[in-house]
């Protein structure tokens, strides 16, 4: 595999003739102001997107962006300044603009010890834009199609898109570390419209993650969404008012796990815990959860599409336990605010780009697996509801309130999953609804790889997953009183 | 607080906008070299500052300065686009060719093409959009921090903030295309903006306010802006959970609009040619009760969404959406509108001050006159299904008991159909939202069911 740091400096710097003493010069800059932290981030990406529809591939279109920010940082307080021109006099001005934030300090001429940090390699640097030639993205996409329409007379629309990038990143901190890291991210995606007898309704499924395209190809991944998404489609066609009120909720394994990116990882980031806006502000070492309940963030896991080998900040990613045993454990930090709780960075720190600020944000947030057998957990329930899979959700972390849509879901009457009803949105409070856990599924999945995070203006590719879990009471969001 | 002793990045770090036409003009030219038989670009700048405070200190200042350049090139009926944010004529030529090459695999498609050459907008009445502000970084900081001081002094429950920003941004924007069209235009963009939280026994409520304009004159006063975040924030406070019911609800302006946004979504090219929309093939029906008109206003000088042509250069639409309560026409490209068999409505792009007309009540006078609902001045989630209408979000706001607010509500949802909410649309009230692209008033809604205990 090739050396990142290698690929950062042919393609960030040496283009613009930029060296490292430049970088140093432009640090030391920054730090003859008071600062307690400074960084450049250099990056630069690129990517594609195909996407088919009426049965062939008409559209297509390339991006291309870099440049780099310029972020310096006094007590509480950021000044940040981007360029997406690599040449010296700009990136001094960028410098000047950004160190403004703090007063001019004593001289301080540091030895600048380099070292670079680089985290375990959790994905190829290969670029997943040349791993197929385009006629073969343009196959794929087909296949999809033709999968697709194949499986039921009733499919009347079919949408497929096929993305990915590439990116180049490489930090170069005030500590004197430069740290690199190139990352791929490939997605699939297909959208069904099924119609009969005047009715209509949708159905989509998807997936990617850190490699190259060829991943769609192997063990039929890109037929399996496009069964996926029909099926979805078909169920939604036979679905009746979702019901309304409290009651029991089973959630099934994988995307389902949006429950707990909502309900606790939003309310877990650093940033709100230092400032106490969350409803989770001063309560480690408190239960939030039922003892069943362990959830981690983990940017470690290999090649998935929310993991990272080193954050933006350089800090390699790491598998912090956020909830053990039902007991509130820590936070996801990035430097800034770890430095002002007096803890560790946990290697959270991302930003959509070099044009964004970092702040706290979640990888793969999953719950890890309990004891019961999935069927167990659905006998269990006299009457409530069943939610397979679910579209987006949203959470004001100060209420704690949290929302995520159903798109699949079922009656669950007398312990049996009976008819299927339209998608409803479920709402609860973040603090307790997991303390409502009774029972935890020994099925643990993540999700196929295809969410995206958004905080502050600014998205960022996540996982989630979670076992079978039992829900003793979240309220439904249908029609039927 | 420590004041900044240095200028901001100087005059010659600034992104020139006189730089857009001739990158503009050399994509063109590399198309047709290339062989296009038709192509637009459109490159753009936008620079400006953010500074945010939080509790009485200066907390973030942000400098931005964005560009890119969008080109899409036709091969005939096959067409590809790129996309780079370097300006560099090597760049200009990658890119280019990028999208020819894209154009060499994608299929023909009928539709494809260039607006109408009869379409394209030949006035451009200026607009008013553009009022360079660029205040200090000191001066921002100031109204901030008035701004948040006026919004915590406000209530003694009020002991945290979020912070309060204010912001200052210019954007150019050069657009042309093969068949001659060539746009420029230029805007700005101002903002307060300040967020606080609320604390009492019950817990913690957060809430904002905001005040944006094109112009810095036009926005509202730090104390004001400062005195509504806070005042929506501690009328939450004590907040509880309702049973589920059904009952109407009054949507609150700064969220009533997002009613319109659904509609404007299932009235859209592409929504209708897909037949992914609740409202197919609807023009000539009864869609909302016969007192509401809607329309757009391209034209509003100093407004959110005013453009004299569309991302195609296409004239902009004033024509009626909606005509007592019927649809009149879509929202159209050219590209949907050649799918439909249509002609383009000039909304390439999206609308333009889309506006619902008012009935001559306020929100008081709408309360007023309800015996019992649900006032939703929040809403969470994504569930809104553009297929079948289907609506379903989380809610929050306060519920109604003979025509007087009564308590603060919580996590609760509103569910629906979109074409009965339409249709059981009770009112439109005066209180409109100026600040947005879309302007309405608050909407009140026959019946909706209220998921809780």
């Amino acid at each position: 595999m090739t050396d990142p740091l290698k690929t950062a400096v042919e393609t960030l710097l040496e283009p613009s003739g930029l060296e490292r003493t430049d970088i140093d010069g432009l640090l030391a800059r920054m730090m003859s102001h008071q600062l307690d932290y400074a960084d450049l981030y250099f990056q630069y990406s690129r990517h594609e997107a195909w996407s088919l529809e009426d049965g062939a591939v008409k559209s297509g279109s390339r991006s291309t962006d870099q440049g780099v920010g310029v972020r310096a940082i006094s007590g509480e307080k950021t000044g940040f300044a981007y360029s997406d021109e690599f040449q010296l006099p700009v990136l001094t001005q960028a410098a000047n603009a950004a160190r403004a934030i703090a007063q001019v300090g004593d001289d301080a001429t540091q030895a600048i010890d380099r070292q670079s940090n680089a985290g375990t390699a959790l994905y190829t640097s290969a670029d997943p834009l040349a791993s197929l030639e385009e006629k073969s993205k343009i196959k794929l996409l087909e296949k999809v199609e033709a999968e697709a329409r194949q499986q039921d007379p009733r499919v009347s629309q079919v949408m497929a898109s096929l993305a990915g990038s590439h990116e180049v990143m490489l930090v170069a901190r005030h500590d004197g570390s430069l740290v690199a890291d190139v990352r791929p991210l490939v997605r699939l995606n297909v959208t069904v419209i099924v119609e009969s007898e005047g009715r209509r309704e949708q159905g989509s499924a998807g997936g990617g993650g850190r490699f190259g395209y060829n991943w769609f190809m192997e063990a039929e991944r890109a037929e399996e969404f496009a069964r996926d998404a029909v099926r979805q489609a078909l169920i939604s066609l036979e679905a009746t008012d979702s019901p309304a009120g409290t009651m029991t909720v089973v959630l099934g394994p994988g995307w389902p796990g949006i429950l707990l990116h909502e309900a606790i990882g939003h309310g877990l980031e650093g940033d709100f815990n230092r400032k106490r806006t969350s409803a989770f502000s001063g309560r480690v070492g408190e239960r939030v959860a039922s003892t069943q309940c362990t959830v981690v963030d983990d940017g470690t896991l290999p090649d998935r599409r929310g993991s990272l080998s080193v954050d933006d900040e350089g800090t390699p990613t790491a598998s912090t336990v956020l909830i053990e045993n039902g007991i509130l454990k820590g936070y996801m930090q990035d430097t800034l605010n770890a430095r002002l709780m007096g803890v560790n960075t946990t290697g959270n720190g991302r930003r959509e780009s070099y044009a964004h600020l970092p702040m706290p944000r979640m990888t793969n947030t999953y719950m890890l697996a309990g004891e019961h057998d999935p069927g167990e957990v659905i006998e269990s329930v006299s009457n409530g509801l069943y939610a397979a899979n679910f579209g987006g959700g949203q959470v004001d972390i100060t209420s704690g309130k949290f929302v995520f849509s159903a798109s699949e879901a079922y009656l669950i009457e007398n312990g049996k999953i009976t008819i299927p009803v339209k998608g409803a949105t479920l709402i609860g409070n973040g603090p307790d609804v997991l303390t409502r856990v009774s029972m935890v599924g020994n099925d643990l999945g993540l999700d196929t790889g295809v969410g995206t995070c958004g905080k502050e203006g600014q998205n960022v590719p996540v996982g989630v997953g979670q076992p079978t879990l039992k829900i003793d009471s979240l309220t439904v969001g249908g029609v039927e009183v | 607080m420590n004041k900044s002793i240095e200028p901001l990045a100087s005059a010659s770090s600034r992104l020139d906008p006189s730089d857009l036409g001739p990158v503009v003009e050399m994509a063109l030219v590399e198309a047709t070299r290339r062989g296009a038989s038709g192509a637009e670009a459109v490159a753009a700048l936008s620079q400006g500052l953010s500074v945010n405070v939080r509790m009485g200190e200066l907390e973030t200042v942000e400098h931005t300065r964005d560009r890119g350049l969008i080109i899409t090139v036709y091969l005939e009926q096959r067409t590809g686009t790129a996309s780079t944010s370097d300006y560099s004529p090597t760049s200009i030529k990658d890119t280019v060719q990028a999208a020819c090459r894209i154009a060499e695999y994608t299929e023909t498609d009928s539709c494809n093409g260039l607006a109408d050459s009869d379409r394209l907008a030949m006035d451009f009445p200026n607009l008013d959009l553009f009022h360079p502000w660029n205040p200090s970084v000191d001066d921002a900081c100031d109204m901030a921090l008035e701004c948040e001081q006026t919004a915590i002094d406000h209530d003694r429950r009020i002991e945290n903030s979020e912070g309060a920003s204010v912001s200052s941004h210019e954007g150019h924007e050069v657009f042309a295309t093969t068949s001659g069209f060539w746009g420029e235009s230029r805007k700005t963009q101002h903002g307060l903006s300040c967020s606080v939280i609320g604390r009492d026994d019950s817990g913690m409520q957060r809430d904002y306010w905001f005040s944006s304009s094109r112009q810095a004159a036009q926005l509202d006063k730090p104390d004001i802006v400062g005195l509504e975040a806070a005042r929506r924030t501690v009328r939450r406070l004590d907040a509880r959970k309702i049973g589920t019911c059904q009952v109407p609800v009054l949507f609150e302006a700064p969220v009533a609009s997002s009613l319109i946004s659904h509609f404007v979504g299932a009235i859209s090219g592409g929504t209708l040619y897909r037949k992914a929309s609740f409202l197919l093939d609807q023009v000539g029906q009864q869609i909302f009760p016969d007192f509401v008109q809607i329309y757009e206003q391209p034209l509003l000088k100093c407004a959110q969404g005013s453009a004299a042509y569309d991302s195609e250069g296409v004239t902009t639409s004033s024509d009626n959406v909606i005509t007592n309560g019927v649809l009149q026409r879509y929202l159209l490209g050219s590209y949907s509108a050649r799918r439909l068999g249509l002609e383009t409505t000039g909304n390439a792009g999206g609308i333009h001050n889309l506006t619902a007309a008012s009935g001559d009540q306020d929100l008081t006078d709408l309360i007023g006159g309800l015996e019992n609902g649900l006032l939703v001045t929040e809403l969470i989630g994504f569930g809104v299904n553009m297929v079948t209408g289907d609506y379903s979000r989380g809610a929050a706001g306060f519920w109604i008991e003979n025509g007087q607010i009564q308590y603060p509500v919580e996590e609760v949802t509103v569910a629906g159909n979109l074409k009965e909410i339409f249709s059981g649309l009770c009112a439109i009230g005066k209180d409109v939202d100026t600040r947005r692209n879309i302007r309405c008033g608050s909407i009140l809604i026959d019946g909706l069911t209220v998921a809780g205990d």
